[in-house]
């Protein structure tokens, strides 16, 4: 790996006015690298009053950047956004899917249109807030997990190839959280005391259900258990995932409901009784659109860890690699609510070795058609 | 790295006797103009000197001087101003498609209020049609405001003719001179010209400064209540250090205009022949024929203006793509929309270069050379 004098290496930071981001930016410039920030503007959230969460946060981007003593600037990815990500986001809601925006973000918008766009501006690098860690091995790129194992985010950085990997730094990656924090504060940063964003990012911290109903319709159902009997009414089938338990306000006695499946024809969520009930369980998976981090082949077959939801524990499972880049995932013990939609990442140790969609779930071999 | 700024329609830096006249003001002139006492008085005296250099700078008298704090203000101040003292002559406003939004959006305020207003349409110079806006003159039409050069692309809007038209209609004229003035040589009585807003920072006075022009039988109800100021219609204690020094800066550019305006066309061809050599595709928005000489806005096809803007700023090129953007939101110019239509690739690959008091020939050779080695790089 070349290695330039950081004065003559330019970096250029993905900042969304978080502390995480800007902590990014203050580590690169204490290190002496050449720091431009840039600010994404990806959604128009401007609400009646013309009052935008990305105006607000970039005033952050623009506080933190001049404590720094870096150049910061704007940059508007809109229509990419709704072109690549929001687009998918819908579909994958018509189709009864759960998707994972964020992931798509990351491959799409992040470390595609910015990083493409920090070429033109003549970056070495682009760096970002996320925690995760990149390290050169064995002749190639390797994506490690964060070290503050609560926060790492290699789960929605799954799609990164070694063309990306090669352009990226993530500077907090070695950190744990507190510790960002507690840096922020030394150094008096205008965002050290902000709150985490949290949710969607499009949708940050307004209702999910009003906000998906303004672009799909929600069309009302009835709740009922695998033997039909009747529990309740639902709001729309898009606004239930897999496992969850609230929100469906059913009452009685016993142990609590929780969504279990979905009827897309009929129109109907199922739901049953308890956290562990048994429908919730699946044992293998079919995952699509696979992107492995390593050019160097794989074997047919091999056993690694995997996660098929953000900050699920590890579970081991053997992958087979089957044509047009899917894989065969085999659980080596049932796992609860893995939907559709979402990603499965795959682990080695604290290597993330890559991921993809979530297509078909299946147990004792037969594909569960219930979940969505 | 030596930077250049090319921003001067955006602000200008104050002329350095600009600013030690405003200095010597805060310190030694310090009185409130209405005051009774010697420094009450000193203080007038700065204030009615100011008033009186900046009427007869557009061949105004100086009763005919509303101090504000800017072109906003005064372009509200007119707008807002002659819809409410005229408001039983009718409700119909005509203004154009590439005003400032300072007049722009005090339409779209007047629109809510019940006013009608005709936007007019310009052609791909930038420029209306007489014959449009004559066509869109009517018996119940109160107010004309057309800005005198255009911010953004330098056109000028045939300003006399208008004012021709109007002397015999009831409707009152305004302009928004802001960009044109003290560059441009302009005289409200030849130009049959009611209302004309400036602003000081644009000519290398202070920020928050600027005044409206309003004829002396012009009704114009005020928009701040409180003493006697600026005959009732502005209330507030005069900004006499800013005036003092706004003063200054307008005799000087009286001084250096003709001069000025030959070197900035010089800059212009210069900038254009440079690009033309090194083999850059561009062309121009707007005409260098009715033209501000400091206003040059220019489109790359194949580039993008976000990244453009970074890359002259990198190699220390301060420029602007028109109208300021805030938060990333690439609001397309509503000038270049209005000129060449909302799908026009211009609206993304157009820069803005705008010269002014100490640009040099030289920073002209430079950072032309600088933009097309960008341009070329960016279209790889």
């Amino acid at each position: 790996m070349e290695t330039k004098d950081p004065k003559h290496t330019r970096v250029v930071v993905g900042m969304s006015g978080g502390v995480d981001s800007s902590v990014a930016a203050l580590l690169l410039k204490q290190q002496g690298y050449d720091v431009i920030g840039i600010f994404m503007k990806n959604w128009d959230d401007t609400d009646e009053n013309g009052v935008c969460t990305a105006t607000e946060d970039y005033d952050d981007v623009i506080r933190v950047c001049n404590q720094i003593g870096i150049p910061y600037y704007a940059v508007n990815f809109e229509k990419q956004y709704w072109d690549k990500v929001f687009t998918y986001f819908l579909e994958e809601y018509k189709a009864g899917r759960t998707p994972n925006p964020d992931v798509m973000c990351n491959k799409e918008i992040k470390f595609k249109a910015f990083l493409e766009h920090a070429i033109n501006l003549g970056a070495d690098y682009v760096a970002t807030g996320h925690y995760a860690r990149v390290d050169y091995r064995d002749g190639e790129y390797k994506m490690l997990r964060g070290l503050d194992e609560n926060k790492d985010q290699t789960y929605f950085l799954n799609q990164l190839s070694q063309e990306q990997l090669k352009k990226v730094l993530f500077p907090i990656g070695e950190l744990e959280k507190s510790r960002v924090r507690e840096i922020a504060r030394e150094a008096e940063l205008a965002t050290a005391a902000k709150k985490d964003s949290t949710g969607i990012c499009f949708i940050g911290e307004r209702n999910f259900k009003e906000f998906l109903s303004n672009y799909l319709p929600a069309k009302k159902g009835k709740m009922e258990t695998f033997d039909g009997e009747v529990k309740g009414t639902h709001d729309g089938l898009m606004y239930y995932t897999i496992g969850q338990r609230h929100g469906l306000g059913i009452g009685g006695s016993g142990e609590p409901w929780f969504a279990i499946g979905k009827d897309l024809k009929r129109n109907v969520l199922y739901v049953g009784q308890g956290f562990h009930h048994d429908m919730l369980y699946s044992d293998a998976i079919i995952a699509n659109k696979i992107s492995w981090v390593s050019n160097k082949e794989k074997p047919a077959e091999f056993e690694c860890t995997a996660k098929f939801r953000y900050r699920q524990e590890d579970h081991k499972v053997t992958v087979r690699l089957l044509d047009n880049d899917q894989v065969q995932v085999i659980f080596h013990e049932p796992i609860r609510a893995v939907t559709p939609g979402q990603s499965a990442v795959f682990y080695l140790g604290e290597e993330c070795l890559g991921g993809g969609t979530i297509d078909k779930v299946f147990k004792n071999s037969e594909m569960l058609t219930y979940v969505g | 790295m030596e930077r250049i700024y090319l921003d001067h329609a955006a602000t200008t830096p104050m002329h350095p006797k600009v600013a030690e006249r405003i200095f010597e003001a805060h310190n030694i002139n310090f009185g409130n103009p209405s005051s009774i006492h010697s420094f009450g008085r000193e203080a007038r005296h700065l204030l009615d000197q100011a008033r009186e250099t900046l009427a007869s700078s557009i061949g105004a008298k100086q009763n005919e001087i509303i101090f504000t704090s800017g072109g906003t203000e005064a372009d509200n101040m007119a707008l807002l101003g002659i819809a409410e003292g005229y408001q039983q002559n009718g409700k119909h406003i005509i203004t154009t498609q590439v005003e400032h939004h300072a007049v722009l959006h005090t339409c779209k305020k007047l629109e809510k209020m019940g006013y009608e207003v005709t936007y007019l349409p310009v052609d791909e110079t930038g420029g209306i049609s007489i014959d449009v806006f004559r066509a869109s003159l009517r018996d119940d039409t109160i107010l004309v405001s057309v800005m005198y050069g255009n911010n953004e692309v330098g056109t000028l809007q045939p300003i006399t003719e208008i004012g021709q038209i109007l002397t015999d209609h009831q409707a009152i004229f305004h302009t928004d001179a802001v960009q044109a003035y003290g560059i441009e040589n302009i005289d409200v009585n030849k130009s049959f010209i009611d209302l004309l807003a400036v602003s000081a920072h644009k000519i290398n006075g202070p920020k928050g400064t600027g005044f409206l022009f309003a004829r002396e039988n012009v009704k114009l109800a005020p928009r701040s209540f409180g003493g006697d100021q600026e005959r009732k219609r502005r209330a507030g204690t005069e900004n006499v250090p800013s005036l003092s020094g706004f003063r200054e800066a307008v005799l000087i550019s009286q001084a250096e205009r003709e001069i000025k305006r030959k070197n900035f066309k010089q800059f212009k061809e210069a900038f254009m022949n440079i690009l033309k050599e090194q083999d850059v595709e561009f062309s121009l928005n707007g005409t260098l024929e009715y033209s501000l000489p400091h206003v040059l806005n220019l489109s790359f096809p194949g580039t993008n203006v976000e990244s453009m803007l970074v890359n002259l700023d990198m190699a220390g090129i301060a420029v602007s793509s028109g109208s300021a953007c805030t938060a990333g939101s690439v609001e397309p110019s509503h000038v270049l929309v209005a000129m060449f239509g909302k799908n026009s690739e211009r609206l993304i690959n157009s820069i803005r270069f705008s010269f002014g008091y100490n640009t040099t020939e030289k920073q002209i050779v430079t950072a032309a050379e600088e933009t097309a080695k960008i341009v070329k790089r960016l279209r790889k």
